[in-house]
């Protein structure tokens, strides 16, 4: 089944034709994602070639759906222009909205966000400053390589990018039903207790890997969401022990602020719902793998 | 980025937030000629981007110009919490009937802002929080509606604020609120705002951060930063692009990600603990590794007097391991006889293979390749424990 993306998924990419939109929109197409299209106001009614698969700009995220029935949108657009293109996003009601953008002042992805509360959460948000999603083998929406592990039964779900990467490195052999970077920023749309209970409900999903890292209390909050509502085996990871306090780690949302958002109270809150939390990425790998020898 | 108190009260008074006349002073003698402008007993406060000033001593009354000087002499190079003093503002000192709370903030869990207010001012505000919760009023704001009159009114009416000062605060929040978003803060924050005898409201402190990843947007911001104040590394860093934080250890550390980068400190720091030796620094070089961009970022750290070794840790995911590896040959190339140090290299994923036969095929003698993360923690830690 997989989570929020699968093979029936049909994707536009918002800035396609952009430097990073390019070259992700190849990526996202080597790798199989059924991608249908582009939006760009200033290049409507072009056609762009990406090694042989021709694509269609469209001038809005809604004439792009209507012609394509496209229900995911994946947002490579600058900062400035970030927020105008999330709420074009929600407006047309897709289904499916990715962010990756990084750099988004936290005033707009509030803004953006308080629009898609006001209309009745219409569209999923992931991100911003996120590597997107990946359902092995069914389709890509984002950054994340193709080639690190394909399908599998363990569902991962981290604010690092690069932790992700790595994680589906070390659990290659068992492969994933779906792995999905929620961003590091401080307001971010799809959290961890989303895509816990997402993995809970999805039949696929035997196992999940929950990372973390410093800043903000939403890993305190998905250790109670876990302790009350998931029944699948969880192992858990946060970077960021050694982190000073105010310092600000390269994402913008991880800061310990006081006694705040350290990763030993985030460790110990997951310990307490239940959840095994390794020291390192390799060590948090083995206790999945010694989960998933055991199903 | 945090901003010094005065030039909190600087943007304050631009966005027409009631605040009292002052002025920055580096050195006593300037600081006793702005008292003298005054005319009247002053406030000299320290200028540091940490709470704590007036128990560590940075802020004095004076009643002349001449005790001015030397409250201002004494106060300049105090460190409080790790904070040098630099500067002091030199402001007319007020007469206090009360002292109120006020800020907005971001609230990250219900990603929203909020205000939070409270007519127990003047103190520790976390302090109230743990030990009067019910004198602290917060109150989510919506991003889209904003703070208008009657949402400040709310504010106040929930914070209970004074009949008589009721319009004046409510003008200051909405005035606050307009600060907080025209300025991209994600803090705003007034202790005291205070009550004087005459009735009259006033912003007496400041406290803001600003978004700097609003900063295209802003221009006047660049302005605000300390260049003087900063660590020499990390501005160096920084004007190269570098996403680099000083830390006070042995290891340096160049990693892709910030996520894997803050994940190469925790293991470090782990394997490091049997020899004393700890992270000098956080690097992310994000996606691309050129070899500009690795060559830069080594160049840094091997700045960094106290690094006695340094550990490249890359996955190699939209950056493949050979350009990498391509890139940190090219720098060894470029720094030449400055790179010193012993670096160990651990690399992963996209074209590992090629990326490590690059690096065999260069067989530089201060580089080690390290099949994992956590053995070229281990071996970082050994060749800095052992580089003394």
């Amino acid at each position: 089944m997989a989570i929020f993306l699968n093979e029936n998924s049909k994707v536009i990419v918002q800035g396609m034709t952009g430097a990073e939109g390019t070259k992700h929109t190849k990526r996202m197409l080597a790798s199989g994602t059924n991608i249908v299209g582009g939006v760009n106001p200033r290049k409507a009614g072009e056609k762009v070639d990406f090694d042989g698969t021709v694509l269609p700009v469209f001038g809005t995220v809604k004439e792009a759906m209507e012609a394509t029935g496209a229900n995911v949108t994946v947002i490579f657009v600058p900062p400035a222009f970030s927020k105008a293109a999330v709420i074009e996003a929600i407006d047309a009601e897709i289904e499916l909205a990715v962010v990756i953008t990084e750099g988004i002042p936290v005033h707009d992805t509030a803004y953006f966000w308080a629009h898609a509360v006001a209309t009745g959460h219409k569209t999923r948000i992931i991100g911003p400053n996120c590597p997107g999603i990946i359902s092995p083998g069914k389709s890509n929406a984002g950054i994340i390589p193709a080639n690190i592990a394909g399908s599998g039964k363990i569902g991962l779900v981290s604010k690092s990018g690069t932790l992700t990467y790595q994680m589906m490195h070390e659990l290659r052999d068992f492969g994933f039903s779906t792995a999905i970077g929620i961003g590091g920023d401080p307001i971010i749309g799809t959290t961890h207790i989303d895509a816990l209970e997402a993995f809970e409900a999805d039949e696929e999903t035997v196992a999940i890997v929950m990372i973390g890292e410093i800043g903000g209390d939403a890993e305190e909050r998905a250790a109670a969401y876990i302790k009350e509502n998931v029944t699948k085996p969880v192992v858990g990871y946060v970077a960021g022990f050694t982190a000073p306090e105010g310092k600000t780690m390269g994402h913008a949302g991880a800061i310990v602020s006081g006694s705040a958002g350290t990763a030993q109270a985030k460790k110990e809150a997951l310990e307490a719902a239940g959840v095994k939390v390794g020291k390192t990425p390799s060590e948090t790998a083995d206790l999945m793998r010694e989960i998933m020898q055991g199903l | 980025m945090d901003l010094y108190e005065y030039q909190a009260k600087d943007l304050f008074a631009a966005h027409g937030v009631p605040v009292l006349p002052g002025d920055v002073a580096t050195n006593p003698e300037d600081a006793k000629a702005i008292a003298a402008k005054f005319g009247q007993a002053v406030v000299v406060k320290a200028q540091v981007k940490t709470g704590g000033r007036g128990k560590a001593g940075g802020v004095k009354l004076a009643s002349t110009a001449e005790e001015t000087e030397e409250k201002a002499k004494a106060i300049l190079g105090l460190d409080i919490k790790g904070h040098i003093v630099h500067r002091v503002l030199v402001t007319p000192a007020s007469d206090i009937a009360e002292e109120y709370y006020f800020s907005f903030l971001l609230d990250r869990a219900n990603r929203t802002f909020l205000a939070m207010a409270s007519v127990e001012g003047g103190m520790d505000i976390e302090e109230v929080a743990a030990t009067k919760p019910e004198a602290l009023a917060k109150i989510a704001i919506d991003a889209i509606q904003g703070v208008d009159a009657a949402k400040a009114e709310e504010i106040a009416d929930a914070a209970n604020f004074p009949a008589e000062v009721k319009d004046q605060v409510v003008d200051v929040i909405v005035k606050l609120w307009e600060t907080f978003v025209a300025e991209d803060a994600t803090l705003v924050e007034v202790n005291p705002l205070v009550r004087d005898p005459q009735d009259k409201i006033v912003a007496l402190d400041g406290k803001v951060t600003l978004d700097e990843n609003a900063d295209f947007r802003h221009p006047a911001h660049a302005e605000l930063v300390d260049k003087a104040a900063e660590n020499p590394l990390e501005a160096k860093a920084k004007e190269k692009g570098l996403n680099y934080v000083k830390l006070d250890g042995e290891v340096g550390i160049i990693g892709n990600g910030a996520g894997l980068v803050m994940s190469t400190l925790d293991v470090v720091a782990y394997a490091g603990e049997q020899y004393g030796v700890k992270p000098a620094n956080f690097l992310d070089i994000g996606g691309g590794a050129s070899a500009e961009v690795m060559a830069n970022g080594l160049d840094v750290i091997l700045g960094d007097e106290a690094v006695r070794s340094v550990f490249v840790n890359v996955f190699g995911g939209i950056t493949a391991c050979d350009a990498v590896a391509n890139g940190i040959v090219k720098a060894l190339e470029i720094l030449g006889d400055s790179a010193t140090k012993p670096l160990v290299v651990r690399l992963d994923g996209n074209n590992v293979e090629e990326g490590r036969a690059i690096l065999a095929e260069a067989n530089h003698p201060l580089v080690t390749v390290v099949d994992t993360m956590d053995n070229a923690a281990a071996k970082a830690a050994e060749l800095a424990a052992a580089g003394v």
